[in-house]
């Protein structure tokens, strides 16, 4: 079990945003702790990848703030999210088509030899590795990512998310494009880093594994959120009625 | 289908032997392509085409588009254009020319002061490195597409050339200055030779070194005898440059005045070849350069990474738009040396210097296989572009070309080089 007890690793207060006329996100708070994987559910535009957008430092949200260890943050870009642990596997992969695996894997944190050049044989060493763990058919290290099956570049995403060291790490439908056997591992994956005390919002539309990988579930419907839930707590009916119906069940509205 | 298996079989070998050198395809056909237009011009002229003269005057004709194409690598490999080059390099040769027979030979007293070329060229460098880092701003932080904003610079910096010299002619340029042009300064025979052996074992090193570290992290490296093959090409590649170079004999009566300059008396039936232009030498170092940068630094990664796909260098935590900034002032910079060669070569400043130069420099940059649609390009192939396109022009001035149908066939190769390697990258299955 999480213990739910101390300060929150991340606590997302409040926040709001939207595009033009669209309340993409509406006035939604969600925390997470240390150990704890929360699943973000919800239909298609429910706004769930803009709210974890608003911590990964893509999008900077209109009102709101996140709390990270209980302090408040300032994430305008990427970069400041990096600076807090914060890892992202984004729903579009944010891969660059014309270079390697290695090169993408290390895009703005290059290993660099002591000239300063680009260490790419150190670099591929070590892309060898993680991807060994991660998906271990993979053999294409010197073909630019646009020559991989759509699998093969989400298992390039995740690599890099999970090489980093990430504190906090954010799974954007991680496993849309993997085959039985590589999402079997990304679930191990999971597991192994919530161990570590990493803390990790996982987006997917699938009940089942969300009930399996997840402690609570945090259901979005048109930027609004619907309820936080815990899953051992509630059927996978209780969850589905909850994305289609928009409401909490009568048993657990309390 | 069956006619062809006999055919994909040949392929297939001659393939097999370009994989074990490793060599790249694309930068073969080009070489290939240029080898044989020279053939042709060559035979055409009766062997006028290829004389150490015309090699040498063809190597200085090309330094100036050559440096200003690999900073448009850069420029497009962002997704970027930028079609203020000619107009930049104007403005930088206005500056530095007024800089030094206005400027400075007051302040330093005198005409050809050993100062007053250095202090030009920076001057120069400085405010072309400026102009750039402004457009860069504009393009990147303001976020005006680099088409206007250079479209709009084509005018204002022309122009701005104009103000400054009052659309007249300056010259004759700084006697050192002049050094860079080409003709009027050179390497000589024997310090030709030495950098000439240099460049080889350099380039012997960097191919012994890049093989170990491939060693170090048990990485396929390919058969010694590839190895050796490549080595053996590019040492005679280099070093028959540098013999055609010296080859290529300055003539007696300049030879004479060398002497009386010096106070001595030329020896009879002595000669003396010219050797490596310092323009060349210049080119070669900058291509090096930027070479390095391009593949071995973070900020050609990022400059490739942004072209290949803005959002997720930006999700990557890149600052998109100061390396904006950062790419269009290595443009302006490279335009303010180009200009310095430019106006060197003709040993004074005109108002029309550099015209249609962004033409030129964006057709050898595409030519040498850089994409419009970003990401992808090289240093060497834009230099090997400008080459081409320089080799085209004079050719055809020997032949007697009129001047309409030069550019009407500088025209359609640009297209047509396009359009090969679409179909070069088609058939490979590269994006
Ligand atoms: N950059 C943007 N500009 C305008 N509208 C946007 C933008 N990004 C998202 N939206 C809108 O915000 C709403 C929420 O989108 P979001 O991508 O967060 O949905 P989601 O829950 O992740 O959906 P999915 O399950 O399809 O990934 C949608 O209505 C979408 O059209
Ligand atoms: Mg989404």
């Amino acid at each position: 079990m999480v213990d739910r007890s101390g300060t929150p690793l991340v606590e997302l207060r409040d926040i709001s945003i939207a595009f033009g006329g669209v309340k993409a996100v509406d006035h939604v708070s969600v925390d997470l702790f240390p150990g704890e994987v929360v699943g973000l559910l919800g239909h298609n535009g429910a706004g769930k990848s803009t709210l974890i957008k608003c911590l990964s430092g893509a999008y900077r949200q209109d009102t709101g703030d996140v709390y990270i260890n209980g302090e408040k943050a300032t994430i305008n870009n990427p970069r400041d999210a990096r600076r807090y642990n914060i890892e992202t596997i984004y729903q579009t992969l944010a891969l660059a088509d014309n270079l390697d695996a290695a090169s993408n894997l290390f895009l703005g944190r290059e290993i660099v030899t002591p000239l300063g050049l680009v260490d790419e044989s150190a670099m591929e060493a070590e892309t060898r590795k993680v991807m060994g763990r991660l998906n271990p058919n993979f053999r294409k290290f010197n073909a630019p990512v646009s020559a991989l099956s759509g699998g093969q570049r989400q298992s390039v995403a995740i690599a890099r998310a999970v090489y980093f060291n990430a504190r906090i790490l954010i799974m954007d439908e991680p496993t849309a494009a993997l085959g039985p056997a590589e999402t079997q591992m990304v679930a191990e994956i999971i597991q192994e880093l919530k161990k570590q005390g990493i803390g990790i919002f996982l987006i997917d539309h699938d009940v089942h594994s969300v009930k399996r990988l997840c402690d609570r579930a945090a259901v979005m419907k048109n930027g609004e959120l619907v309820g936080v839930v815990d899953v051992d707590k509630v059927s996978t009916d209780d969850i589905l009625a909850m994305i289609i119906a928009g409401k909490k069940p009568e048993h657990l509205a309390a | 289908m069956a006619d062809t298996t006999g055919n994909s079989s040949a392929t297939r070998t001659r393939k097999g032997l370009l994989d074990t050198l490793e060599v790249d395809t694309r930068l073969l056909g080009m070489i290939g392509a240029f080898v044989v237009l020279c053939l042709i011009f060559n035979f055409v002229t009766d062997a006028r085409f290829l004389t150490p003269r015309n090699v040498f005057n063809l190597s200085i004709q090309t330094v100036s588009v050559a440096l200003m194409a690999t900073g448009m690598v850069f420029i497009i490999v962002t997704r970027h254009i930028d079609l203020s080059v000619g107009s930049l390099l104007a403005t930088c040769s206005a500056v530095m020319a007024m800089t030094q027979t206005a400027i400075l030979p007051d302040i330093l007293g005198g005409l050809n002061h050993p100062m007053t070329a250095p202090l030009a060229l920076v001057v120069g460098l400085v405010v072309g490195t400026a102009i750039g880092a402004f457009n860069g701003w504009l393009v990147g932080y303001l976020t005006i597409p680099a088409f206007i904003v250079t479209l709009g610079g084509l005018l204002v910096w022309r122009n701005v050339a104009w103000y400054l010299t009052n659309g007249q002619t300056i010259g004759p340029l700084d006697e050192n200055f002049q050094l860079l042009g080409g003709i009027n300064g050179t390497l000589g025979e024997t310090a030709s030779w030495v950098v000439g052996g240099i460049a080889v074992i350099a380039a012997l090193l960097a191919l012994a070194s890049a093989r170990r570290s491939k060693r170090a992290h048990d990485f396929p490296v390919k058969p010694l005898w590839a190895e050796l093959v490549l080595g053996l090409v590019i040492a005679a590649a280099i070093l028959g440059f540098v013999a055609v170079l010296n080859a290529y004999d300055v003539p007696q009566n300049r030879l004479e005045r060398m002497f009386e300059a010096r106070g001595e008396v030329m020896p009879e039936g002595y000669t003396e070849g010219y050797g490596i232009p310092y323009s060349v030498l210049l080119l070669i170092l900058v291509a090096i350069v930027m070479t390095v940068v391009a593949r071995k630094t973070r900020l050609g990664r990022y400059i490739f990474a942004t072209g290949g796909n803005p959002d997720a260098a930006e999700l990557s935590g890149i600052n998109t738009r100061l390396l904006t900034v950062k790419v269009f002032a290595i443009m302006g910079f490279l335009c303010a040396l180009s200009a310095a060669v430019a106006s060197a070569r003709l040993t004074f400043h005109s108002n029309d210097i550099g015209t249609l130069d962004e033409l030129r420099v964006i057709a050898a940059a595409v030519i040498g296989g850089t994409a419009l649609a970003g990401g992808i390009g090289t240093i060497y192939g834009a230099i090997l572009g400008a080459l081409i396109m320089q080799s085209l022009q004079s050719g055809m001035a020997m032949v007697g070309v009129d001047a309409p149908f030069q550019n009407i066939v500088v025209g359609g190769v640009l297209v047509l080089a396009v359009l090969i390697d679409i179909l070069y990258r088609k058939r490979t299955g590269a994006k």
